[in-house]
This record gives C-alpha cells, sequence and structure tokens, in this order.
C-alpha cells in the first residue's frame, strides 16, 4: 500500500517552490468536451494525454481544462484550442493519437493542423 | 459507454455541475455475494421530486446545447441490463445520491475499466472540489481522502505535477493491491 508520508516527504521538497501560474497574455487555452457525448467517446483519455504531454513538455505557455457539451455531439471527442488574437480552432473526432499530433504541430509549432478541423472535415 | 467507469466519470461531472463542494465515490465489489455496488453522493443543489422523477427520462435535460440527457439513463441501463438495482434520491440544496447495484458475472455487465483513470481525471481537472473515493475488493479496501491530502499539503494544490504523479500511483498501486489485479 501506498501511504500518505510519501505525500509529506513532496511537500517538504516543494515548500517555498510552488509560483503562481502566470497568466500571461500569450496564454493558450486547449479545452476538451467532457459531457457525456464525449466521455462516451473517448474524450477521457484524450484529456489525459494532452494534459500529461503538456507537463511532460514543460509547455508552460499551455492550460488544458474541461468543459461540458460543447453542442456537437456527433463529432466527439472536441478539442478547442484558444489563442489570444486568433480564431478558435475545433478539431473533432480526437483520439489519442490525433491529440498527440495536435500537440506537436499545432501547439509546440504554430500549425493548425487542418485535417482534424471542423471546417475541413465534410459536415 | 463501454466501460462502468465512464458512467461514474460521467454522473460525477453532474455532481461538480452542481457544484458540490464534496463528492463521495465508493465502488464495492464482493465476490461471495456476486455484486458489484457503485455509490456516488454529492453535497450540491440538488434536485427537486419534480426533477429527480424526469432526470432517469432520456429525453429530460436542463441543458440548452442538445435536446437529450443519457447520463443517468445509460448508468440505469447498464446496471438493470444485468439483473441489478439503481436507485436516485436528491434534495434540494442537501445533495444527490446515485447507487447502482451489478450483478459481478452477468454476461451483459460492462468492465468497471480505468476506475482510477477516472478518479485522476475528476481530481485532477476539478482542483477546487473534494472527492472521497473508496475501493473495496472482497473483505480489503483503500480509501483516498483529498481533503486528509490537502491538510498534509499545506498550499500545495493537487493538481501541481509532483502531487499529481503521486495521486496516480497511490490509485494504481493501492487498487492493485486491494484486488490482486483482479479482471474485474
Amino acid at each position: 500500500m501506498k501511504s500518505l508520508e510519501e505525500l509529506r516527504a513532496i511537500r517538504e521538497k516543494m515548500q517555498g517552490k510552488v509560483g503562481m501560474r502566470s497568466e500571461d497574455s500569450g496564454q493558450i487555452r486547449v479545452i476538451v468536451g467532457m459531457a457525456t457525448c464525449g466521455i462516451a467517446s473517448g474524450a477521457r483519455p484524450v484529456l489525459n494525454v494532452l494534459s500529461d504531454e503538456v507537463q511532460k513538455r514543460g509547455l508552460s505557455n499551455v492550460i488544458v481544462t474541461q468543459t461540458g457539451c460543447i453542442g456537437l455531439c456527433q463529432y466527439e471527442p472536441i478539442v478547442e484550442v484558444l489563442e489570444p488574437g486568433k480564431e478558435k480552432v475545433t478539431y473533432v473526432k480526437m483520439n489519442v493519437d490525433k491529440a498527440l499530433e495536435v500537440l506537436e504541430q499545432h501547439l509546440v509549432r504554430g500549425h493548425v493542423l487542418g485535417k482534424y478541423t471542423l471546417n475541413e472535415t465534410s459536415l | 459507454m463501454t466501460e462502468i467507469s465512464l458512467n461514474i466519470l460521467d454522473v460525477a461531472e453532474n455532481s461538480i455541475r452542481a457544484e458540490a463542494s464534496l463528492v463521495e465515490i465508493s465502488v464495492e465489489v464482493d465476490v461471495d455475494t456476486n455484486r458489484m455496488i457503485i455509490v456516488i453522493k454529492d453535497d450540491g443543489c440538488g434536485m427537486s421530486p419534480e426533477q429527480t422523477s424526469r432526470v432517469e427520462d432520456p429525453f429530460f435535460t436542463t441543458r440548452t446545447t442538445r435536446k437529450v440527457g443519457l447520463g443517468i439513463p445509460f448508468f440505469k441501463m447498464a446496471a438493470l441490463g444485468t439483473g441489478g438495482d439503481f436507485s436516485i434520491t436528491s434534495r434540494v440544496n442537501e445533495g444527490t445520491l446515485v447507487q447502482a447495484e451489478f450483478v459481478l458475472d452477468h454476461i451483459d455487465r460492462m468492465p468497471l475499466g480505468d476506475i482510477s483513470g477516472t478518479i485522476y481525471t475528476l481530481i485532477h481537472f476539478h482542483p477546487d472540489t473534494d472527492f472521497c473515493y473508496r475501493y473495496r475488493y472482497n473483505d480489503r479496501e483503500f480509501v483516498l481522502d483529498t481533503r486528509q491530502m490537502r491538510e498534509i499539503l499545506g498550499g500545495i494544490p493537487l493538481d501541481t505535477p509532483e502531487v499529481a504523479e503521486y495521486i496516480r500511483e497511490y490509485l494504481t498501486e493501492n487498487k492493485a493491491d486491494v484486488d490482486g489485479g483482479a479482471i474485474i
């Protein structure tokens, strides 16, 4: 059994190191739909992989959050990318692999991945 | 839904939308009685008797983005389809209690799935809500209570990377200790 003692050790180690996350203007917000429609079509692993990978790569300008139903249930899992001063990009029918591709191309390199966006998908 | 743990995630999200400050989730597997019992209890805004009686109806929803609400109907269907039981009780300003009982060895029982992933997701993406999670397999159990963790951590948030990693390991390691890696 893993005990709470380890958590005490983490606190000792972290004390004083925790700074407030800076809310600077270049912040990119990544939003994953997590209502019944999103969850049923696989949003949980998409949300977790995005958040883990952002953490692992130390992308401090990216915040991954979740929301409820976006209203396009048939296109779930949906990932929205909001960048200040740019139009919102909506990626549809995501899975873990596509999400990692979006992270690599869009969040890291700044290229919108047209083949997965709502606008490019035949409705 | 393909896993019971996804139903749990979905229903617990309702608790958070109901502005619960504490969500209690319990998963109990008992091989002898052939039952898996899931309880999700919150102290959110609750529902009126009229609303409560309608949430099991797929064509009732309070949202405006679509016309159906399938969260509770899915969960209920999954439980009743195994010959189990389902109930939801609620009181305005007090909270809501959802209980689902599954017959463990029924051919139509969905797998529990990644329950540790569900609990991790809830804690990580709702750092302001407290969760008390209990996982029991036969006579062994473990508990994760974020109130207790917060007390130890002082002001360090639960979604800090080091803490998040600890929570993930706590969930997976303790689950394996409790159920011995049984496939549920």
